[in-house]
């Protein structure tokens, strides 16, 4: 499990509109990555084009490669579904599904995939819910529908929902931004305990998380509204917080931005 | 940070904020409009509990009776009392029921094509224009397009079905459009949650966006057969009104609600006929309410334990 994820002269386009230039990098396996930058630079998008959720947006293409230890999943007859089994998602605003219960919202990446052999699915809702984090609190009404639970509860059922279908990498667009901070400290300790197993990307607004949280650190900015964003510079979270080499990422960082 | 915040704020004066009472003026108009928009409402009700009190008091008499319900009109003159609708509402719910198994299917297809897949491309357009247009057919061009094929063109008889495949004109529209809306209405992120699991999009449509827009694809078939089921020309020109019970919709003369009704009509003035016109009547009226009763139950049980 867990990949290395290795991306070259990445453009991302909305239609005509460049929203993000020129992005290189590599995300080590069994880590976590924070995106970090200013509101519009193109986090979420550069995020959706590592699972080819972009392409779903009518008009929206990419241009570079993206390599998933050595496949590279833009390359032609490469089926976005099944990138997707790989690359798994949790979103910036919980998304149960509204008619399933808690079991069912967990199961339906396989049961929708056509697993049908219930005591596995048994076996795996309750495995992910364990790693989410959220099995005691959910235990006795597993048959009550998820859209019943709280904000946080709903999340890291998303959360339950996305490792459920084992991907090697999972990727989070602001997963706490609509979360008190005690549903937040259960995610980020969740995120701590997800990176045994898997690749975590995450993107966040909140620099305490993400010096809490990661082990590398990108900060993505904008050269002038209008213009699309870049990659500014990467590297060891402790080394970009502490002294980072851009002037950009130390004003961000430190609030002075803008 | 409290503190300084309060410090910053202008002393309250008792002056400067006055929330108490309105101004003479508004409060005024505030009145005049309440009194219109509730006297507007009124007088909408007022035809609408005329027909039902009209329907249910003239009609709800032969209702009790059992004969009502499992006898036909055989042999019965517009002159005498007696027989039931039995022949009548088996029509009814058979053209109804073909119209709906032909309807829905290419309806919600339609619908999910123009939502899913065709979202801003020219086809959909097109077929999104065309269901507009069909939306404005008035029911009797429907009958007599369904005569010119049916009838002229293939040779076939007046019967049943041909009924049914003019009515599907009608539900069709109703149908693709409450769907239509019902589809928006799912938001986006569940279909990118379903999709970041790496299931197939088709299979997201399914098993995820469908049975989420569930309840209100029902209440739009519903609505649908509501509308089909009172139609009365599509009835006039392509089956003949026939007293006896048949049930088959592919041979011979079938009858039906709106035609009983209208064939009692022209003997208005007898007792015996008045009473089966509002007995009739009624019973059309009860049948859709207890298809929309029913639709309301299959949409609350089929939702997963919502509470
Ligand atoms: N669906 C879309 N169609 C067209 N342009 C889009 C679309 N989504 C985003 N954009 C544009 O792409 C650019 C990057 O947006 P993106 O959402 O990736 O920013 P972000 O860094 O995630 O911002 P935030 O921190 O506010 O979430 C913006 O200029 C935005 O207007
Ligand atoms: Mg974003």
């Amino acid at each position: 499990m867990a990949k290395r994820i290795e991306v070259s002269g990445l453009n991302v386009y909305y239609g005509d509109f460049k929203a993000v230039e020129d992005v290189s990098m590599t995300i080590e396996p069994r880590s976590v990555t924070a995106f970090i930058g200013p509101s519009g630079c193109g986090k979420s998008t550069y995020l959706r084009t590592l699972n080819r959720m972009h392409e779903v947006i009518p008009g929206a293409r990419v241009e570079g490669k993206v390599m998933l230890d050595q496949q590279d999943l833009y390359a032609s007859g490469v089926d976005p579904v099944a990138v997707r089994r790989v690359v798994g998602m949790v979103f910036q605003r919980p998304n149960p599904f509204p008619t399933m219960s808690i079991f069912d919202n967990v199961a339906s990446g396989l049961k929708l995939n056509g697993v049908k052999d219930r005591k596995k699915l048994t076996e795996v809702v309750e495995r992910s819910l364990h790693g989410a984090n959220l099995w005691n609190e959910v235990k006795d009404r597993l048959d009550k529908p998820g859209a019943g639970l709280s904000g946080g509860q709903q999340q890291r059922l998303c959360i339950a929902r996305a490792i459920a279908v084992e991907p090697e990498v999972i990727l989070m667009d602001e997963p706490c931004s609509a979360l008190d901070p005690i549903s937040t400290l259960a995610i980020e300790d969740l995120i701590e305990k997800l990176k045994d197993r898997f690749t975590v990307v995450i993107v966040t607004h909140n620099m305490q998380q993400a010096a809490r949280v990661s082990d590398q650190t990108a900060f993505f900015n904008l050269a002038a509204t209008g213009k699309p964003g870049r990659l500014i510079e990467m590297g060891p979270t402790k080394q970009i917080f502490s002294n980072p080499n851009e002037k950009a990422t130390e004003d961000y960082i430190t609030g002075r931005f803008g | 940070m409290t503190t300084t915040l309060a410090a910053n704020r202008p002393a309250y004066d008792g002056k400067t904020l006055d929330l108490t009472g309105k101004s003479g003026a508004r409060a005024f108009r505030n009145t005049l409009a309440s009194v219109l928009i509730t006297l507007c409402f009124l007088i909408a009700l007022i035809p609408l509990v005329w027909i039902l009190w009209t329907v249910i008091s003239k009609g709800y008499g032969l209702l009790l009776d059992g004969g009502w319900w499992s006898e036909s009109q055989r042999g019965v003159t517009v002159r005498r009392e007696g027989g039931g609708a039995y022949h009548a509402i088996m029509g009814t719910l058979i053209m109804a029921l073909i119209t709906a198994v032909i309807a829905v299917p290419i309806a919600i297809l339609g619908a999910i094509y123009l939502v899913e897949y065709g979202r801003g491309t020219k086809a959909a357009r097109v077929v999104s224009f065309m269901i507009d247009i069909l939306t404005g057919v008035p029911s009797i061009v429907a009958a007599l397009f369904v005569y010119a094929v049916w009838i002229t063109v293939f040779g076939f008889n007046r019967v049943g079905f041909a009924v049914s495949l003019s009515l599907v004109l009608l539900m069709l529209p109703v149908v693709l459009r409450s769907t239509e809306e019902m589809l928006k209405l799912v938001p986006d992120e569940l279909r990118e949650a379903s999709y970041a699991l790496g299931v197939p999009k088709w299979k997201t449509i399914l098993k995820v966006v469908v049975p989420t827009a569930f309840g209100g694809i029902i209440t739009g078939v519903m609505l649908g057969l509501a509308r089909v089921m009172g139609e009365t020309a599509p009835l006039l020109i392509l089956v003949g009104y026939s007293k006896n019970i048949n049930l088959n919709p592919f041979e011979g003369f079938m009858g039906a609600l709106p035609t009983m009704i209208n064939q009692d009509r022209t003997e208005l003035a007898l007792q015996p006929a008045a009473d089966r016109v509002w007995a009739a009547a009624l019973t059309l009226i009860l049948l859709v309410l207890l298809l929309n009763i029913l639709a309301r139950l299959v949409a609350r049980f089929s939702k997963v334990n919502s509470k």
